[in-house]
């Protein structure tokens, strides 16, 4: 293995049933860098760190590791910790009841007894060199999670680790938060640590990272140095289109329907997730909200339909004032929701295909007017048929079905209740390519018939064939709106790299 | 048929019916008149059917029906409730409080029950209050009323174990005229019956499933999860109230103390052996009565074995241990391995080998 | 969403540690305990005047000090074990009729005692943990099954009449220099008896082994986040299975020392002791939920629970059933103080919970 080189990671392959996550993905890690592993969904940057980790076995491939003369082959998380590859995860695997020094030596070593005095020190010491603001003593809950955060990565480091993995650590941090773990991170890497540093906030990889390994759809796109690579480029690589390849897209004219009352509108609407933003759709218009993940797109939403407290703002249905509190009040004014998180907060996983399918009308006839079975059965076997859902049968508990399946089992509990504005979040996600057309045209088909649809996809040229109206955000803001000629990939992905930033 | 008759192998009651099955024929096997039924005369003078089978029957019908109860909650809860015996005794204590105030005749029992059930409900939306709102722990919330209730109960009836007479009460608690089956087995048909209605005719059984089963996912659909919740306790509080009034009708009198003492454990223990998941979710309620027959019938055989009525306790022990360890998960799972093996099928990934290795979400 | 708490001390200014949640609840419950009793001093005087009576709690109720101990230890790792109380009773029975009908020593009987509790201890552990069954069931059916054994062991109630043993159980520790004056006028000392001693070595022990051994802080972990002790590289099978043992073995104990106070064994001992113990805990400042606790709660929730129904009869409400009912409110208070002060610690201001309750009431407008 070359000097400097502290991992390698070859040809590494790996799939599960029906779907390959990782196909000859290389991955070469040098000693003391920050290496940013970026990619959109199902791009494959989790399961080659859970391979790496030793969370799932690999199916083919090699991994080396500085100082080990053969292959290393990573049984389980522990033997990972054992051979000084660390991860810090995005929920932080530390226990808060816990004080910061017990955190940090707990679990480690053959110990019988506490000797509090010693790991207080000893810990006091290692905040002190890391310059991370908590004392020993302090129960982990009363921290940040910015400080929750480095205490993991300081355990990580107190055991010695050559390689740390940051698996989306800014996602709920502040920017004063960000900084203080920025300048950690530095510090790690002038101790000769080597970080990989999973993230999706482009503004933060080119800040800190000198190299980017971008996945997508489970094959190595590329490993760059970050000097080397503009922002606008990077993003073309993660979405996978050339920056000229407009000719085959056909932009949704928009209609001009500025006149008449927008369906919905939203005036410094704002939630326990988001700030406040301004929002309004008509009849039959389809927008988006484009960005990459994490960009603040699903929070809007959701504060839209009530998923989440609402903190302030007016609301505006067929210009009437509403209050939409819970998702029940938006439901009532005809507003449906197709989650992003299908598992979370989609399905319920024990109950049929059909209870599923028709759940949310259920909810909408009453809880005195049940449908009979049969009725049941039909709503469900419409939208099976329709939407090629692929099941055993009615009967069979959702769970047992394939992700995609499951998606297209919640996007028809949302079709079926007929709503005057759809929001489908990533609603092509996880579903095979022919799919993924007939999801688009349903859309245009319910634009035409009157629907106002939001459609959010990581997809950008789904959303150029559907939507005549993206909204842009980035790292949790509104940069920009764009419609009709401004439509383009180009367009899209400066706003989203920011066009006053420059290149890299 | 055949595919009916897998569905019904795999369906949740296949265990607890097992179950019964056996038990049944362990006592045919010792003693094959065992479930003989006799025609003979009571001391009311009715004619009456007697029998083992009556004897179990008769006396599970207060578990069976509080059993009901006990499912709903465990399902929306995610947990137990401890004070169902106290709330019926508090149930129990104000139908006797209004009985004997009054003659006692149709009207005035109807009243009574009624008063009952108020009071039952009250209580039971405290509980439910407790864990819908302040997102306390079932058994934490319900622990209140289990230590409070019964001196509650004894301090409505005025400190005292008071009787009430009436053989319109021997009609409810023992036999109608006429009717030679016990009347509490009725009221356990009907009061079945009823249930069976309300989950064909409302959604209680589909939205009681998904709010246990994933409260974020429910909430989304527009349920109100907070409202499921305190529905279940107060549909629990009426199955006690219910049992409060068959069991006093039954004995006559009204002790807080010994009014069906330790019947909550009994409850959990029926709604466990009848497949249900303890941490709420899909719920059979024919399961859970098929589970508190068990119970009783368990009892009967013990007790035609000779056991003291003491350590008929044990024996129960050893049979839950039993039904429920072969219902466990990792069991089922070494056992479908093992099956796997013997006919040599590939072995797939099971639910529970998933959740170990980490969600496949972030693919 | 970001955090309101700022970055901590700056150098050279010593802040004021925030307390945690463990401490707090527990310097709720103490300070409640010592409130009441000198309210009761003030208030009722009389009995309450009486160092003797004071230490009676102690002599009345040691076995419940110790079966709480033990279950602290199983809920603090996210368990439940109701079948201390039944264990107790069985324990009793079982050395009665060893010591009388076999000619068993004390030795032996303490043995014995042991042995039981080690045995349900280990078969409870091993179901739960490693056949990772609901607890709540497999204790269940371990009371219904030592209750029941009670009575196979012996139908009747026995009291032991075992020289060796009624010596021991009469054996009594004089605390010198307090005391109270008897009828006649002649000093008596207040006195201990010999089961206290065990409940408070029980305590010391469980709480240097929760304080200060691997094995102890292995539970707060495992309670505390069960999926992050795992990955923090704590065997979190082991763990629960221990605490399940250490239960039953403190269960073994516990029985002995009730046998110690009261000579006899009777299947109706203990009943509703785990109930009791359930709810020391609580007001001691144990959560169900697990990662919270500590057995010096624990022994002032005894202590709180058992003045308190002294408090309760000393006020003049003697019917029986006002114990319960005041018991069931004071369990109320304590859970609901709990809750809503660590609901208020996780959002971090008082001011939220105004809107909260508002909701509460008008919940339709809302």
């Amino acid at each position: 293995m070359q000097k400097d080189v502290v991992l390698s990671m070859r040809k590494i392959c790996k799939a599960f049933p029906g779907v390959r996550a990782l196909q000859n993905v290389d991955f070469t890690l040098l000693k003391g860098e920050i290496h940013a592993l970026m990619g959109e969904n199902g791009a494959g940057k989790s399961t080659l760190i859970k391979v790496l980790t030793g969370v799932y076995p690999k199916d083919s491939g090699q991994i080396f590791l500085a100082g080990i003369n053969k292959e290393i082959n990573v049984k389980s998380p522990q033997e990972a910790q054992n051979l000084g590859i660390s991860t810090v995860y995005q929920e932080i695997a530390l226990c808060p009841n816990l004080t910061v020094a017990e955190n940090i030596f707990i679990g480690r070593g053959n110990y019988r007894f506490v000797n509090w005095r010693s790991i207080e020190k000893k810990t006091t010491e290692i905040l002190e060199k890391l310059n991370i603001p908590a004392r020993a003593t302090q129960q982990l809950a009363t921290c940040s999670i910015a400080v929750q955060q480095m205490v993991a990565i300081a355990r990580a480091v107190d055991m010695d680790c050559k390689v740390l993995i940051l698996d989306e650590p800014t996602s709920s941090l502040d920017e004063q938060e960000v900084a203080k773990l920025f300048s950690l991170m530095r510090e790690l890497k002038s101790r000769g640590v080597s970080i990989i540093f999973i993230t999706h906030f482009l503004d933060q990889v080119y800040e800190i990272c000198d190299r980017i390994t971008v996945l997508r759809n489970g094959e190595l796109v590329g490993e760059y140095e970050i000097k080397d690579l503009p922002r606008v480029q990077l993003i073309s690589k993660m979405m996978g289109k050339e920056l000229d390849d407009i000719s085959t897209l056909h932009n949704r004219p928009l209609r001009t329907e500025a006149d008449t009352t927008p369906v919905f509108e939203a005036f410094g609407l704002s939630s326990t997730a988001t700030k406040a933003f301004d929002f309004k759709i008509h009849k039959g218009e389809v927008n988006g909200f484009t960005g990459l993940l994490g960009s603040g797109r699903s929070e809007s939403v959701r504060a839209i339909f009530g998923a989440d407290k609402i903190t302030g703002g007016t609301v505006r249905v067929n210009g009437k004032n509403v209050k939409i509190s819970k998702p029940k009040d938006a439901m009532k004014h005809g507003i449906g929701y197709l989650p992003e998180d299908r598992k979370l907060d989609g399905i319920i996983e024990d109950l049929s295909v059909r209870e599923n399918i028709i759940l949310a009308l259920q909810v909408m006839k009453g809880f005195f007017r049940p449908f009979s079975k049969a009725e049941a059965e039909a709503f469900a076997d419409e939208y099976v048929k329709l939407l090629g859902i692929k099941t055993a049968s009615l009967d069979t508990p959702i769970k047992s079905l394939s992700g995609g399946n499951q998606q297209k089992a919640i996007l028809a509990r949302w079709l079926l209740t007929n709503p005057q504005y759809l929001i489908l979040d990533e609603p092509t996600r996880g579903i095979d390519v022919g799919t993924k057309v007939e999801i688009q045209k349903l859309v245009l088909k319910l634009a035409e018939e009157g629907v106002s649809v939001t459609f959010i996809s990581s997809e950008i040229e789904e959303m150029l064939r559907t939507c005549s109206r993206l909204i842009v955000m980035r790292d949790r803001k509104i940069v920009g709106e764009l419609k009709g000629e401004d439509m383009t990939q180009a367009r899209i992905m400066h706003t989203i790299a920011g066009e006053a930033a420059n290149n890299g | 048929m055949a595919k009916v008759l897998k569905k019904f192998l795999r369906s949740q009651i296949i265990v607890p019916l097992f179950a019964l099955l056996l038990l049944i024929i362990f006592n045919l096997i010792r003693d094959i008149g065992f479930f003989s039924l006799t025609v003979t005369t009571n001391n009311d003078g009715n004619t009456v059917l007697s029998g083992n089978i009556i004897s179990i029957l008769n006396g599970a019908s207060e578990l069976a029906i509080l059993a009901i109860g006990m499912t709903l909650v465990t399902a929306s809860s995610r947990g137990q409730d401890i004070s169902v015996g106290a709330e019926a005794a508090i149930a129990g204590s104000v139908f006797v409080s209004v009985l004997r105030s009054n003659q006692i005749t149709w009207p005035v029992i109807l009243a009574a029950f009624l008063a009952s059930c108020v009071v039952a409900i009250v209580s039971g939306a405290f509980n439910g209050t407790l864990v819908a709102v302040f997102k306390i722990q079932p058994m934490i919330a319900t622990l209140i009323l289990f230590t409070a209730g019964r001196s509650i109960a004894y301090w409505i009836n005025g400190g005292a174990t008071p009787t009430v007479e009436s053989p319109l009460l021997g009609y409810i608690g023992s036999f109608i005229p006429g009717i030679p089956i016990p009347t509490p087995i009725i009221i356990v048909i009907i009061f079945g019956i009823l249930i069976w209605l309300v989950l064909r005719f409302t959604n209680l059984g589909l939205y009681t499933q998904a709010v246990g089963i994933n409260e974020k996912a429910a909430r989304l659909n527009g349920i109100n999860v907070v409202g499921m919740k305190l529905l279940s306790f107060m549909i629990l509080g009426v199955c006690a109230a219910i049992s409060g009034a068959i069991n006093v009708s039954r004995i006559g009198l009204i002790n807080h103390e010994t009014l069906l003492l330790d019947i909550e454990m009994d409850a959990i223990l029926a709604v466990a052996i009848g497949g249900n998941s303890l941490s709420g979710g899909k719920f059979s309620l024919a399961g859970s009565v098929v589970g508190a027959y068990i119970i009783q019938a368990l009892t009967i055989t013990l007790y035609a074995m000779k056991v003291p009525s003491t350590a008929v306790k044990a024996y129960k022990a050893i049979v839950i241990i039993v039904i429920v360890v072969l219902s466990s998960p990792i069991i089922k799972e070494y056992v479908l391995r093992l099956r796997d093996k013997m006919m040599r099928r590939p072995a797939k990934i099971t639910d529970h080998q998933q959740s170990i290795t980490g969600d496949s979400k972030s693919l | 969403m970001t955090s309101n708490k700022g970055f901590a001390s700056l150098p050279g200014k010593k802040r004021r540690e925030r307390i945690s949640n463990t401490n707090l609840l527990l310097t709720i419950t103490i300070c409640t305990f010592v409130c009441m009793y000198i309210i009761a001093m003030l208030i009722w005087g009389g009995g309450f005047l009486n160092p003797q009576q004071f230490l009676d709690i102690f002599n009345n109720n040691a076995f419940l000090i110790v079966i709480s101990c033990g279950l602290t230890i199983v809920m603090i790792a996210g368990g439940i074990d109701i079948s201390v109380g039944g264990i107790t009773a069985l324990v009793t029975m079982a050395c009665v009729v060893y010591l009388d009908d076999h000619g068993g020593s004390v030795a032996g009987s303490v043995g014995l005692a042991l042995g039981i509790g080690i045995a349900f201890g280990l078969v409870q552990g091993i179901l739960i943990s490693y056949l990772e069954i609901q607890p709540f069931i497999i204790t269940l059916a371990g009371m219904f099954f030592a209750k029941g054994m009670t009575t196979i062991v012996s139908a009747t109630p026995r009291t032991a009449a075992h020289e060796a043993f009624v010596a021991l159980k009469q054996f009594r520790i004089e605390i010198p220099g307090i005391g109270s004056y008897g009828k006649t006028g002649n000093f008596i000392p207040a006195e201990i008896e010999l089961g206290v001693i065990v409940a408070l070595v029980v305590v010391l022990a469980v709480l240097v082994i929760l304080k200060w051994t691997r094995f102890g802080r292995n539970l707060y972990a495992v309670g505390g986040n069960r999926q992050s002790a795992l990955m923090l590289g704590i065997n979190v099978k082991r763990t629960q299975f221990f605490s399940y043992l250490l239960s039953g073995l403190l269960s073994g104990i516990g029985g002995y020392v009730y046998l110690l106070h009261t000579g006899a064994g009777n299947a109706s001992n203990a009943t509703a002791a785990e109930m009791q113990a359930i709810a020391s805990a609580i007001i001691g400042g144990t959560l169900l939920t697990g990662g919270v606790g500590n057995v010096i709660g624990t022994l002032f929730g005894v202590l709180s629970l058992k003045t308190f129904s002294n408090i309760v009869v000393a006020s003049g409400l003697r019917e029986p059933y006002w114990q319960s009912i005041t018991t069931g409110l004071m369990l109320c208070f304590f859970i609901l103080i709990q809750s809503v002060i660590l609901a208020l610690r996780d959002k971090g201001g008082f001011k939220l919970l105004l809107p909260k309750w508002i909701r509460l009431k008008s919940e339709k407008s809302a």
